[in-house]
């Protein structure tokens, strides 16, 4: 409580803080969240989450759909990059199935990946911007996600909610289109990301409003679960994609940015210079694409004919092909049983999926790990003490997403 | 804490005398917003500009006929049952004698009805067909006025018959070819 604390007549039930309801609908919270904030004047005393307001028992359903059915629901957990979403869905359900894909599968995985890492942490960082009162670098980038949107347009036909690759590969060989699309990324983003770092990043009004702001302590964020971004930003390069490799990481090399004290700043730093390692990243992917030859240069999928569906054209004239074709959207085929966790470095922090499976045509039970999820339960401490204003900039900077959180 | 070898500290060096000063700091956010005033511009006049969609884009559903003019759906069902928002519902009919020019197989389906308010077209209803007969176009964004108005039946859904319109029909045809 700061000095010039208003002081009430012994006795008196007058609260001497104000209630404040941030959210669930507000145009601050970026998503359906609610803050309820004691506040005394400026400043945070106390504040209380919750959550559910976008719940939509995804866990719950999945234990009624086959396995393909289950990759729309997963579109819509971080729906900044939901390509990213249906991929740690489709490892989790090869892993059980054990299917192993083909390293061109394994790139194109890749090369799709970063790009939603890039347009995640694009959103993130320029709102970050925006919510310190520099809508300018938000207006100026959003024009580039929208070539990233165009390249997912191509291969799958949608744009936010993706249903992207089907379990065993893609739905279909990426076009000449997407590649001269990605290509075309690659060409205009660096200078793109450039000018977003020369607006932001030493603009002493950006870093006089972010420095300090909302800090956490390695131990602390490790304490809570912290992954991704907001745990490299405490100091600890913690990574999926180098501890655990999946979709063959391991041959690529990039490096793991690392912040000190975990404030704002440092997890905009953090996640500015991850764009830069995942265009590297999708940059080695090109190269390695071609070098592919011959008949592995339009390998697409893997060969799984119990879970992935066969060509249209047998489907229309082969008896076999239409039996298999009924069984697999029937979704009539049994899983082997076991239990499996898979966890990839979504642009939020390990998104994990844990299904056990009892042998039947649906999961027996389904558990998403979100990161988002765990985020939220250290926003109390985070912006106590702190201003009102500081409350919304950890909150973007976070990058909490709503959808992620609820499931 | 160190878990890797390939960790890289962010540059957080203190601000210097330069980045000190208010007025570069305004002076280069104005630059590049003097900049942008001269670029070329990045929106379009939707609705009277359309950009142009990829070419497996998904949008709004279609039902195909065959180049008669018959309905290719058989109502087997497979589309509402891949469907995972549970969007689809019909009932199938069989074909009398006489009928031979309007549907294709035996079985057809007597009502057919999309829900675009629960569609999140995710596109499996195209994939699971097996009769060639449910495409999704490159039309979206529909609007009504109520809701009932948005449960799209049979006729809605249906391409142009060949024989009443052979333009319609072409128009159709090719965007499904794309596919
Ligand atoms: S696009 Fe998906 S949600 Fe829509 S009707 Fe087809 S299967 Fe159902
Ligand atoms: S549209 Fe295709 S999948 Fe659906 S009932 Fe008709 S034939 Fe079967």
């Amino acid at each position: 409580m700061s000095e010039q604390h208003i002081k009430l007549p012994e006795g008196s039930i007058e609260k001497t803080t104000t209630t404040l309801n941030l959210g669930p609908t507000h145009p601050a919270t970026h998503g359906v969240m609610q803050n309820i904030l004691e506040l005394d004047g400026e400043r945070i005393v106390s504040t209380e989450q919750t959550i559910g307001y976008i719940h939509r028992a995804f866990e719950k359903i999945a234990e009624r759909r086959p396995l393909y059915q289950i990759t729309p629901l997963t579109d819509r957990l971080n729906y900044c990059s939901a390509p990213l979403n249906n991929m740690g869905w489709h490892l989790t359900c090869e892993k059980l199935l054990g299917v192993s894909t083909p390293k061109r599968v394994d790139y194109l995985r890749v090369i799709v990946m970063e790009l939603a890492r890039i347009s995640d942490h694009l959103i993130c960082n320029s709102i970050v911007g925006v919510d310190s009162g520099a809508y300018t670098g938000f207006l100026y980038v959003m024009q580039y996600r929208e070539l990233i949107y165009e390249i997912y347009e191509e291969i799958c036909g949608s744009r936010l909610t993706t249903n992207i690759g089907r379990i065993g590969g893609f739905e279909r060989n990426f076009n000449d289109i997407a590649f001269q699309k990605i290509e075309k990324f690659l060409d205009e983003y660096p200078r793109v990301l450039k000018e977003f770092e020369n607006l932001f990043t030493r603009n002493r009004i950006f870093m006089d409003r972010l420095i300090g702001a909302g800090p956490i302590s390695a131990e602390r964020a490790l304490n809570y679960g912290f992954t991704g971004p907001n745990l490299r930003a405490a100091g600890v390069d913690y990574d999926v994609r180098i501890s655990n490799p999946y979709s063959s990481y391991q041959d690529f090399d990039f490096s793991v940015p690392v912040g000190t004290t975990g404030d704002c700043y440092d997890r905009f730093l953090v996640r500015n210079e991850e764009m830069w390692q995942s265009l590297s990243i999708i940059r080695q992917a090109m190269q390695k694409l071609t070098e592919f030859k011959g008949a592995e240069a339009d390998v697409y999928h893997a060969d799984v004919p119990e879970y992935y569906l066969p060509k249209k054209e047998d489907v229309y004239t082969k008896m076999e092909a239409l039996i298999w074709h009924f069984k697999i959207i029937m979704g009539e085929i049994d899983m082997p049983k076991g239990e499996v966790y898979h966890s990839i470095e979504a642009a939020n922090g390990e998104l994990g999926y844990y299904m056990i499976s009892d042998g039947g045509r649906a999961p027996a039970r389904l558990h998403f790990r979100r990161p988002c999820f765990i985020y939220y339960q250290a926003y109390e401490e985070l912006t106590k003490g702190s201003m009102l204003s500081d409350a919304i900039i950890v909150m973007s900077s976070l990058n909490l997403i709503a959808g992620e959180m609820d499931a | 804490m160190q878990l890797t070898n390939r960790a890289k500290p962010v540059d957080r060096r203190p601000m210097n005398a330069i980045e000190r000063l208010y007025l570069w700091n305004i002076l280069k956010g104005m630059m590049i917003t003097i900049r942008h005033f001269f670029k070329k511009k990045a929106t379009i006049q939707y609705p009277e500009q359309k950009r142009p969609f990829s070419q497996v884009f998904r949008g709004l559903h279609i039902l195909n006929r065959d180049e008669e003019g018959r309905e290719r759906c058989t109502a087997c069902g497979l589309c509402a049952v891949a469907c995972p928002a549970e969007a689809i519902t019909m009932e199938a009919a069989e074909r009398e004698p006489g009928e031979e020019n309007l549907y294709r197989e035996e079985k057809y389906a007597a009502r057919y009805e999309i829900n675009m308010l629960r569609c999140i077209f995710c596109g499996y209803c195209e994939e699971a067909c097996p009769k060639d007969a449910i495409y999704l176009s490159q039309t979206f964004a529909p609007a009504n006025y109520g809701r009932s108005g948005f449960i799209y039946k049979k006729q809605d859904l249906l391409i142009p018959n060949p024989v009443e319109d052979p333009e319609g029909f072409k128009k159709a045809q090719g965007e499904i070819a794309r596919k």
